[in-house]
């Protein structure tokens, strides 16, 4: 559960959202921002996107904001660098504290790196139709350029050893996630640009690098702020290695499994939410029978997470596999996060001794 | 258990399945009744039997997928130029992603899989190739890349009708991985 007051605003998200979208529109074309390429038609160069000032010496244009989320995903250990740009004028509108509406013309960067090579980066603009774009760019072997990736994605982009590869997704993989829920950018938000960061967070040794939630509100980059319940929140735990747990599961699991997302009716909510939780993460998933057994799962994981027995927890058993039909998350990685399941499967077999107190 | 090589073509009568008996919208089910018969989904998910002409779809298993009473243990094997092979009810098949079985697409509230399917999920099933739009992907040979360009009151009207099909309890096997 994050830290929030009592009580809950409501509001039309549907009106506010037109209206957004209206005022958005309002600001691209008045300001003359929108992109040269065509809807729907991402440039075939990275460096035409706009993320370089010097495109030759890849010197990042000083206009696009560097961030990292406190909470990252974990993509078999690939090292992450972020950006974002909103429109010369445009503003966020954060009046709902877990579901931001972003200016027509914002535009995401996520650059992958493994062993000191980039291997990719994935694109997102929001267009004037209101829709996001979506797009991957694959790295030339010299270093020099990204190169727009196959629809499908590319299966091989780098060596992991052992057989594996890190894959580039395709334009429906990338779906797959964000657009999932109410909210299609996924790592730049409330809770993951919290300026109280979270030090202990899994994989979040570069959580304090980049703008946080301060820098945009003392911007003018953000407004709707005034609702939220904190403007520096955290996840409220009842120990150390369950707030772990949590900020791992926010950050690799939430963003399909929540309470505002398609998926809500399994009634499995991982995301840490300000507003709109009923209950906290813990109570939908420990002691909670499984719906459907996954293929692979063995027959006694019948909750998803067995206080006292890690070894019968469908969650951490799904967490553990890379076997497809059974792995968690679906996608994107090809390797097992060992170190998240040290953490999950301690948390678990801890759940036992603190029932027995 | 009798096996089809890919490479044959099996030519199926475009057949209807029972009217729909509760819906809120019949022209919409009656398109997606149109849509689900004329895009050939009884090829895979109405088991084949033998008739006098040969393999037919067995409209008394209509769009329940692959019977659960034909048990199927370890991929089928093959030799160059095949990849794959399909069972004789055209419910299984195997290739590289290991076996697949046809889905339970009837309304059967135990083991139909749409059961716990949202409208918005199975269009974003169909658009992604993912269990309920999000989860795991879903194996060959089904062609949701196709299928998924249909347009949103296409997918939905797919969706209305699928889910006023008279159910058929059978309990699809889960899918078998590849051997290593």
């Amino acid at each position: 559960m994050v830290r929030r007051e009592s009580g809950s605003s409501t509001f039309s998200r549907a009106g506010m959202l037109a209206a957004a979208a209206l005022l958005a529109c309002a600001i691209i074309f008045a300001e003359g921002q929108a992109s040269s390429h065509a809807l729907d038609t991402p440039p075939r160069l990275l460096s035409e996107t706009g993320l370089y000032a010097d495109a030759g010496a890849l010197v990042v244009d000083p206009r696009n904001l560097p961030f990292s989320p406190q909470y990252p995903l974990w993509s078999d250990s690939a090292a992450k660098s972020r950006w974002i740009r909103l429109p010369s004028g445009g503003v966020i509108d954060g009046s709902d504290a877990d579901a931001w509406t972003f200016p027509i013309g914002t535009r995401f960067w996520k650059e992958f790196s493994f062993e000191g090579h980039r291997v990719e980066t994935r694109y997102m603009e929001l267009q004037a139709n209101g829709k996001w774009l979506y797009a991957s760019y694959e790295w030339s072997p010299d270093g020099r350029d990204a190169t727009l990736a196959p629809d499908r994605g590319r299966r091989d982009a780098f060596a992991l050893g052992h057989g594996r590869f890190h894959g580039i997704p395709g334009t429906a993989d990338c779906k797959v996630c964000h657009q999932g829920g109410p909210a299609e950018v996924l790592g730049f938000s409330t809770l993951q640009l919290s300026p109280a960061v979270d030090a202990a967070a899994l994989h979040g040794a570069s959580g304090a690098a980049g703008i946080k939630l301060d820098y945009l509100i003392a911007n003018g980059l953000i407004k709707g702020y005034e609702r939220w319940p904190s403007l520096a929140p955290v996840i409220e735990a009842r120990s150390k290695a369950e707030r772990l747990v949590l900020g791992y599961l926010h950050g690799n699991c939430g963003q399909c499994h929540n309470s505002r997302a398609s998926l809500a009716n399994l009634g499995m909510f991982l995301r840490e939410e300000l507003l709109l939780l009923p209950g906290s993460v813990v109570e939908t998933i420990v002691g909670k029978p499984v719906k459907k057994s996954a293929p692979g799962q063995s027959a006694d994981a019948t909750y998803r997470i067995d206080p006292g027995h890690p070894e019968r927890s469908a969650l951490l058993q799904r967490l553990s596999s890379r076997y497809p039909a059974l792995q968690m998350p679906p996608l994107g990685t090809v390797l097992v996060d060992d170190e998240a399941v040290a953490v999950v499967t301690k948390w678990i077999a801890e759940l036992k001794v603190k029932e027995g107190q | 258990m009798k096996h089809y090589v890919f490479g044959l073509a099996l030519l199926l009568p475009l057949v209807g399945t029972v009217a729909a008996q509760e819906a809120a919208n019949p022209d919409l089910v009656k398109r997606g009744e149109y849509l689900v018969n004329a895009m050939g989904c009884h090829d895979c998910h109405t088991p084949l039997k033998m008739g006098p002409n040969g393999p037919e779809p067995d409209m008394s298993r209509g769009l329940s997928g692959h019977p659960q009473e034909i048990k199927i243990t370890a991929p089928a094997v093959v030799s160059d130029p095949w990849i794959g092979a399909s069972s004789a009810t055209n419910t299984a098949h195997s290739g590289p992603w290991g076996v697949s079985f046809t889905a339970n697409l009837t309304s059967d509230p135990e083991t139909g899989v749409l059961r716990d399917y949202t409208e918005a999920q199975f269009l974003q099933m169909m658009r992604t190739g993912r269990k309920q739009g999000q989860g795991r992907a879903i194996l060959p040979p089904m062609p949701w890349p196709p299928f998924g360009k249909l347009n949103d009151d296409d997918l939905k009207a797919i969706f209305a009708y699928l889910k006023q099909v008279p159910p058929i309890k059978n309990k699809v096997p889960d899918p078998i991985p590849p051997k290593q």
